[in-house]
């Protein structure tokens, strides 16, 4: 059983001014009046009414260019760049926002067209301020690309060569450099209708418009949730990651510094995309080599700890169904998930009282930081404060979030350096490294190659998908193959913005060993689980999280779960801030597919079978999942942060 | 025969609530039929026929639906719906209350320019007293009809003089027009089926109402009919309001109103035409140069390009700022203005801005980056001799 909480127009925050048309079209295309006709430069063809111009044209092969355009988003008609020759009309169209709703007869590409695009691209570029070879997305940018098929030969209205704005790097994870902006307010939309956070606002008017935070406070001071979604969206550099590269080559070149990294699962599925390879080409292997040949001492995979994170938020949830089923107590439930440091910080600032609902089980980029520092060090007997610690992530949060204060459990920084997705590639490219013709290689003991329930992370329902494979067999007994074919817990999956799944306990099972190594464990049996129904959820994207959030304050469906995962990003963490650019829909459903194929490939796929995480319990968290050791080093607090920022 | 007069002529004469009460003694299809059959066109300056956009927002199926009085003058140069809300308010209302009648709408908005606070307090007074006489309310005058109107304030955004913006900006948002379509009358304010006319237009429309289309069709030509209010200022001895028939040249115009002489007139405000002398046989008309009212009076010694300066830094401080070729391209005229000048501009860079000019007439969003060219575009047509050869210091 699944509900899902529907995305409608009429919940948009964004101004009609940015947002799509409201034409009411009949569902059967067969239907009269379902479908019109329309002629694009000759081509005649039926299309659904209300379809714009734009999608059209597409769907016969005609490319028109856009700018403020992005599948992701709401219909601006901004830019202008698309416009179109409509005929009986005086003035040329926006084919991205005009929708067909009668017989019309559209030229794409005339005298007048290509003069008004020519000029509209002129007039970005007379106040874009750069040069594309000291640019970060220099081959990656639409404006150049733009001017490139426009054959820009010279600025026609001049170009702006001197800054009017300082770069706002005050922010741990997003860099905003204004004098890149071209006012496509891709990044507004973004930020105040797809996450509905409301961070960025066009200010001013005229060509004194600009994008700014709330009182143009620098954004490491404003509420922004350092999800980077609004970079992915970015046509220009305007928007990036903060990108600590420089840094970490100096680490590799220092030989006294041993540099280790860790690798989360999403980016395998899209660093092909750096390298000219469609989305969801899977180069785990091919990476793991890569990286120790531009002079990483070891490579280890983040799925280790994405399987000490079930058992330990997975321990976590039974301790508190404990205290409030049999126990009586007045415990935080349903549990929310902690791995999205976007998703952790939206909270912190938006639903400050809900924090007691977050799992305080720290990501697994940062477990694994602190083990590194203390477990790993021991083992191989490195001093840990000649330990640097990166972390591959697909997820611009991650830079801030190993930068909390509070993330120094080891008696070191725990992480020292987010890197994404992006960045790594740059890395390689600036190595001479060709990935895709790479060497597979496996990654570093003592954490090993983990199982297939850490790959799933990588994308929403992952999480929760993993969490039920091992919660069910801890206490069931039964194998989840038995449960869910193939162990595929297919409700989870998908891309719907909110998933609601129901699942009975069908029967139970002993205490396992690896729970009764905790001592304080308040339970020996499973008797107060017997008959229970597991109610969970899962969401993604910030907009869904806040529906989530405000149905369980209203005491809805979702107030009677017991577990939910959040991920800030569409898509999970393969929509993540530090992805590949572009994205879209069809993208990350390539990185999903790639992810779920490389969890069907291995053998183990259930993190308490990880024998990686066993012998950990058994050699450093002696005291078993949730113990006092496993507090100290992969648990957290949080802090309650507000809207208001002094 | 409308008056060539100065101050409201036809308007004033007009008999109180005449006009309502013949339109609620009728169904609504004759009502806009009525309407439609005068030819009566919006006076806020696109002319777009009134009767068609009844007739869209009748026809279009929603529980609520707004009639919307867009009082936000800020043409420069346009001054004549100010006249009409302090002298005449009640025609306004009247006009649209029969709107409301005539489109199944059942609220109404008066959108008051910001800089015309000071007629609130006796507007809200006109309001007040309309409802004590059960003009506005439940049941007016005996009929099934209910209807309020409020009064809700610009905040000095020209833009917001677009029938988009005006309802962006009455939702609360930033006042910036949105795609079109759909339409207002289609979707408006709160996504409703919407009526946007001018204050004039709704005036003009409790006169057909009152004194029938056939009166109406008899002032002015055949497609632009009825009489019109006109802001004139500048350089001539009786700048102020005046009604004219439409169809009277500006020749005609200006020996009214004390401006022979003049070498150039500025029809339609600053996002109007600038006529030349030689035109001034032109008609004010729909079919000849469209005009929401506004006429400004060049005297032979104005500095044709210091007009066009000033009209574009007017353009370059309005636009919204939403779509390239306006909120960059007023900026880069404003500078080739500057330019030419100073005697700094070449022959061809001016013919890229005229170039730009076209573009953003064809390719701006809505209708302030598509019309804020013109002006410049006409000077430089007519004036070329004049505007050319500069030098840094003034005039060659």
């Amino acid at each position: 059983m699944s509900s899902r909480i529907e995305r409608t127009a009429s919940i948009s925050r964004a101004p009609v001014s940015q947002r799509g048309h409201v034409v009411p079209v009949s569902a059967d295309p067969e239907a009269i009046g379902g479908t019109v006709s329309v002629t694009i430069d000759g081509i005649e063809a039926k299309v659904p009414l209300g379809t714009t111009i734009l999608d059209a044209a597409r769907a016969l092969g005609l490319k028109i260019p856009t700018l403020c355009h992005h599948p992701d988003l709401e219909v601006a008609g901004v830019c202008r760049i698309c416009v179109v020759e409509v005929e009986g009309q005086r003035t040329l169209q926006a084919a991205c926002a005009f929708p067909i709703t009668s017989p019309i007869r559209v030229q794409t590409h005339t005298r007048k067209v290509r003069q008004a695009r020519r000029r509209i691209l002129d007039l970005m570029l007379s106040k874009h301020v750069g040069e594309c070879y000291t640019c970060f997305r220099n081959l990656n940018c639409e404006l150049q690309t733009l001017a490139k098929e426009y054959g820009v030969d010279f600025f026609r209205f001049g170009h702006e060569a001197a800054r009017r704005h300082q770069v706002d790097d005050s922010s741990y994870s997003v860099r905003r450099d204004m004098d890149k902006c071209i006012l496509c307010r891709r990044c507004v939309r973004t930020c105040i209708d797809l996450q509905e956070v409301g961070v960025l606002e066009a200010v001013g008017r005229s060509d004194g418009t600009r994008i700014a935070t709330f009182l143009d406070k620098p954004l490491n001071d404003v509420v922004c949730i350092n999800c980077g979604q609004c970079i992915n969206r970015c046509p220009t550099a305007a928007l990036g990651a903060m990108d600590p590269t420089d840094d970490v080559w100096i680490d590799i070149n220092d030989p006294k510094k041993h540099v280790v990294i860790q690798t989360a699962p999403a980016p395998r599925a899209a660093i092909g995309e750096c390298f000219g390879l469609p989305p969801g080409t899977p180069l785990t292997f091919e990476m793991n080599t890569a990286m120790k040949t531009i002079g990483f001492d070891r490579v280890f995979d983040t799925n280790f700890t994405a399987d000490l994170t079930i058992i330990e938020e997975g321990t976590e949830l039974l301790l508190r169904l404990h205290e409030a089923l049999v126990q009586k107590k007045d415990v935080a439930l349903p549990q929310f998930t902690s791995c999205s440091p976007g998703w952790v910080k939206y909270l912190e600032h938006f639903y400050p009282e809900m924090i007691p609902n977050l799992s305080t089980a720290k990501s697994p980029q940062q477990m694994f930081g602190a083990l590194i520092k203390t477990f790993y060090a021991q083992k191989a007997g490195i001093d840990p404060a000649s330990i640097v610690a990166c972390a591959l992530m697909p997820c611009s949060a991650k830079k801030y979030e190993c930068n909390r204060p509070e993330m120094c459990d080891s008696g070191h920084k725990d992480v020292d350096y987010g890197l994404v997705t992006r960045e790594l590639g740059q890395m390689f490219h600036e190595a001479g490294i060709d990935l895709p013709k790479m060497p597979k290689g496996s990654f570093d003991d003592p954490f090993g190659t983990a199982t297939g329930s850490g790959v799933i992370f990588g994308a929403t329902g992952g999480v929760m998908e993993a969490a039920i494979r091992t919660v069910v067999e801890l206490v069931t007994g039964l194998k989840i193959e038995d449960v869910f074919a193939h162990a595929d817990v297919l409700p989870v999956r998908g891309f719907d913005g909110v998933r609601y799944v129901e699942l009975p306990i069908p029967a139970i099972g002993e205490v396992p060993d690896l729970l009764k190594m905790n001592k304080g464990l308040p339970f020996s049996d499973w008797k107060w689980l017997e008959g229970a129904v597991l109610k969970v959820a899962v969401c993604h994207g910030t907009a869904n999280a806040k529906r989530v959030v405000e149905d369980i304050k209203a005491g809805g469906t979702f107030s009677k779960c017991h577990f939910i995962e959040f991920m800030a990003c569409p898509g999970g963490c393969l929509g993540g801030g530090g992805m590949p650019i572009p994205t879209s829909p069809e993208i990350r459903a390539a990185r999903a597919k790639a992810i779920y194929a490389e969890d069907a490939s291995y053998e183990i796929r259930k993190a308490h079978e990880n024998p990686a995480v066993i012998r950990l319990y058994q050699e450093f968290l002696t005291d078993g999942p949730c113990g006092e050791k496993s507090h100290h080093l992969l648990h957290t607090h949080y802090t309650p942060r507000g809207k208001y920022i002094a | 025969m409308s008056a060539v007069k100065k101050g409201l002529v036809t308007f004033a004469a007009a008999v109180p609530e005449e006009g309502l009460k013949a339109a609620l003694a009728r169904p609504r299809s004759e009502v806009i039929a009525e309407v439609t059959a005068s030819k009566l066109r919006g006076r806020g300056g696109a002319g777009f026929p009134t009767g068609v956009k009844w007739n869209l927002a009748a026809a279009a199926t929603a529980p609520a639906k707004w009639v919307v009085c867009n009082a936000d003058e800020g043409e420069p140069g346009t001054f004549k719906d100010r006249v009409i809300l302090a002298e005449v308010p009640d025609l306004v209302l009247e006009g649209m209350t029969i709107a409301a009648w005539a489109i199944g709408a059942a609220r109404g908005v008066l959108y008051l320019r910001g800089e015309y606070a000071y007629l609130r307090d006796s507007l809200e007074k006109v309001l007040a007293r309309r409802r004590e006489k059960g003009l506005l309310g439940t049941g007016i005058l005996g009929s099934p009809l209910s209807f309020d109107v409020e009064i809700r304030m610009g905040s000095g955004a020209y833009v917001c003089g677009e029938e988009t913006a005006l309802i962006e900006s009455l939702e609360g948002h930033r006042g910036e027009p949105r795609n079109r379509p759909p339409f207002p009358v289609d979707c408006g304010y709160r996504s409703e089926p919407t009526i946007v006319n001018n204050v004039e237009t709704f005036a003009c429309a409790a006169m057909v109402l009152a004194k029938g289309a056939e009166w109406f069709r008899g002032i002015g030509t055949e497609v632009s009919t009825g009489p019109k209010l006109f802001s004139v200022s500048g350089d001539c001895r009786e700048p102020g309001v005046w009604e004219f028939p439409l169809g009277i040249t500006i020749a005609g115009l200006l020996a009214a109103v004390g401006g022979e002489g003049a070498k150039a007139v500025q029809v339609g405000g600053a996002s109007g035409r600038c006529v030349p002398a030689s035109e001034f046989g032109r008609t004010l008309a729909f079919e000849g140069v469209p005009t929401g009212g506004s006429i400004i009076v060049f005297g032979p010694r104005r500095d044709m390009l210091h007009v066009a300066e000033n009209f574009l830094e007017f353009f370059v401080d309005e636009s919204c700022g939403q779509c390239t070729p306006c909120r960059e391209g007023n900026a880069k005229l404003l500078e080739g203005v500057r330019m030419l000048r100073e005697g700094r501009c070449s022959w061809a860079y001016l013919q890229e801005l005229q170039k730009l000019g076209e573009v953003m007439q064809l390719a701006s969003k809505c209708g302030l980056g598509q019309s804020s060219p013109n002006a410049f575009l006409s000077i430089v047509e007519h004036f070329r001799p004049e505007i050319m050869g500069r030098t840094a210091g003034g005039n060659a």
